[in-house]
């Protein structure tokens, strides 16, 4: 349990050095008497700091429900057809409506992810019930059919650029602050499931036991889903898919706390932070003055870790 | 089949030629369709070769990272030796030396997760499908630190297309694949005792890992050849084992290698003259392919084929 505290000064620090790692020489000591320093700070440094943690923290927790809405540790947002869905439906919305407002998009990308991601469930509900590593795998081939989708009506409408930056890996370099904001909804979505936390662990443990616990599974179902769809169609609008994060995370908190979500999910949003947020400083450390996007570096990362995840022995039952 | 395949050529060389400029024109369209056809044999006959090492229908080499290692390999090439170093060389050599570490490479790995993980199958492919992420993400972060006019060598064999094919390497990768395929033919018999599985392979007296390992490295050959001409295919192997299993009917290798090679050029030249010629789609028949492919793989999951 001494966990919290660690990862939150982990967390602190690592926020520090973001606002002091970047192209402009800023001093911190100096930012309140020189009003260059302030600007840089305010409109770029802190919201890009900002959005990094509430990106992390939001995709982790998305990880923990879907992972217990298809009860499999080893699916995640991006291996579930939700972010295909999400920048299906921003695809389709910027062609039937060009010049249509942001909430407009954002509600396209939410609605199209849920459909996906039910559509996801749908399918693994057909699975051969005992085979656990099926389920991943199924995910994955939906996620690239949908994804061939996407390319495909890209491809037709001359629109590859837009979904390049929706798939492709996950950029802040782009954030300045007014292009950020929305990621705050998917950190309140994400604050939504922590108040029903219990009810996603009962949910975890299967239909039969959840409703002879008195729990409406499908009421459930569809909140989780919602979350899941809103916190990814923000993180795909904004900055882009970042890979694995939500199936990483949520794996390695679950090793050291096990599955009490009302404890664990404050955790797993601080671990998903500080992960994407060391990420991103080393993605602008190693090629300075250039950068390499956070969601490539997590790309190597986490499909290591998910290798481990895989043939490690399960750390208990 | 192979009389519907010179049908078919026949149709893809000749029709709407116009009176002017005809060798011009045969030309192209000959190295096209020797591209197609080299690519299509070679997806086919790895696709079946992979699923009886690997004792299981649903899988394909490029499920399993083949593609994604040898992307990663030309990446690493490419940084190692610099672009220009890279162009240097005479290609026929240049080639000929990956298809080598690319062999021995996947003949190591994948040999260790074969003969490792054969008694747990879904394990054994969801590790090859993370590892070919795994591969693709190495090749796109070295991407990203290299210098911009190398990173465009590694871009042409990043994305399948069969339109954009490396006619230089033509000549060679035909002959590759022709010994490679010949090989595998050469070894049909055995791979009907290798298909039985591990311990009838073995008390019929067959050296499995030996053979395991020889198949392997095949694959990895014919893989090499079709990602260096048209870039990766996911899915397309797929389809054609399936066909090839469905049509034959049969567990002989003398005749399965055969009809996947045949069932493959025979959609490749098909699908790329539907859509280059009627429909006025060229870049889209690689995308419609991996589309079919995808839902295809989603319904044998959901027949529960992946024993």
């Amino acid at each position: 349990m001494r966990l919290r505290p660690a990862l939150s000064s982990a967390l602190l620090a690592l926020m520090l050095a973001s606002l002091t790692v970047g192209a402009a020489q800023v001093d911190l000591r100096a930012v309140f008497r020189d009003p260059q320093a302030m600007l840089v700070l305010l409109e770029s440094r802190l919201p890009r700091t900002l959005a990094v943690a509430l990106t992390g923290a939001a995709l982790s927790v998305a990880g923990v429900l879907i992972q217990a809405l298809v009860r499999n540790r080893f699916v995640g947002p991006d291996t579930s057809g939700t972010a295909e869905g999400a920048a299906l439906g921003l695809l389709a919305i910027t062609i039937l409506w060009p010049s249509s407002p942001l909430w407009l998009r954002m509600i396209a990308a939410s609605l199209s992810a849920m459909v996906t991601t039910a559509l996801f469930l749908a399918v693994i509900r057909r699975l051969p019930v005992r085979e656990v590593m099926l389920v991943p795998i199924a995910g994955l081939v939906l996620s690239g059919v949908l994804g061939s989708v996407v390319t495909f009506v890209g491809w037709q409408t001359d629109l590859m650029q837009y979904v390049g930056t929706w798939l492709m890996s996950g950029e802040f370099s782009g954030v300045i602050s007014g292009r950020y904001e929305l990621l705050w909804i998917a950190a309140l979505a994400a604050g939504l499931a922590w108040f029903s936390a219990d009810r996603f662990a009962i949910l975890g443990l299967g239909d039969q036991v959840a409703t002879g616990l008195g729990l409406s599974t499908a009421a459930v179902m569809r909140l989780g889903l919602a979350v899941v769809s809103v916190v990814t169609a923000m993180v795909v609008t904004t900055v882009g898919m970042i890979p694995f994060v939500g199936l990483v995370v949520p794996n390695l908190v679950a090793r050291v706390m096990g599955d009490n979500l009302r404890a664990s999910l404050p955790v797993v949003g601080l671990a998903g932070a500080v992960l994407v947020l060391a990420c991103d400083l080393l993605g602008r450390l190693v090629i300075r003055p250039y950068e390499i996007p956070a969601g490539v570096i997590l790309g190597v990362l986490g499909a290591v870790l998910f290798l481990w995840l895989l043939h490690r022995r399960p750390a208990h039952g | 089949m192979a009389l519907l395949l010179a049908l078919l050529a026949a149709v893809w060389m000749l029709q709407g030629l116009g009176p002017g400029n005809r060798g011009f024109i045969l030309g192209l369209r000959a190295t096209k369709l020797a591209a197609l056809v080299t690519v299509a044999v070679a997806v086919g006959v790895s696709t079946i070769l992979f699923q009886t090492v690997a004792a299981n229908r649903v899988l394909t080499p490029s499920i399993m990272g083949f593609d994604a290692l040898y992307v990663l390999l030309q990446t690493a090439l490419v940084i190692t030796l610099g672009g220009a170093g890279l162009v240097g060389l005479p290609p026929g050599a240049k080639f000929l030396a990956e298809i080598a570490v690319m062999s021995a490479l996947a003949a190591t790995l994948f040999g260790t997760l074969l003969l490792r993980g054969a008694r747990d199958v879904p394990r054994m492919i969801l590790t090859g499908v993370i590892l070919g992420v795994l591969f693709r993400s190495v090749s796109g972060f070295l991407g990203r630190i290299m210098d911009p006019n190398e990173f465009a060598v590694v871009q042409a064999v990043s994305f399948a297309s069969f339109n954009r094919v490396d006619a230089t390497l033509l000549p060679l990768a035909m002959a590759v694949t022709a010994l490679a395929v010949a090989l595998a033919w050469r070894m049909s018999a055995r791979l009907d005792v290798l298909a039985l599985g591990r311990d009838p392979a073995v008390s019929l007296g067959l050296a499995h890992r030996g053979v395991t390992l020889s198949v392997l490295a095949l694959v990895a050959v014919l893989v090499s050849v079709s990602t260096a001409l048209v870039g990766p295919v996911a899915f397309f192997g797929l389809i054609v084992a399936g066909l090839a299993h469905g049509l034959m009917r049969t567990a002989a290798h003398a005749v399965l290698l055969p009809a996947a090679g045949l069932s493959a050029a025979i959609l490749l030249v098909g699908g790329q003259w539907l859509f280059e010629r009627q429909l006025g789609q060229a870049a889209t028949l690689s995308v419609v392919v991996e589309f079919a492919g995808g839902l295809f793989f989603l319904y044998l999951l959901l027949k529960g084929r992946i024993r």
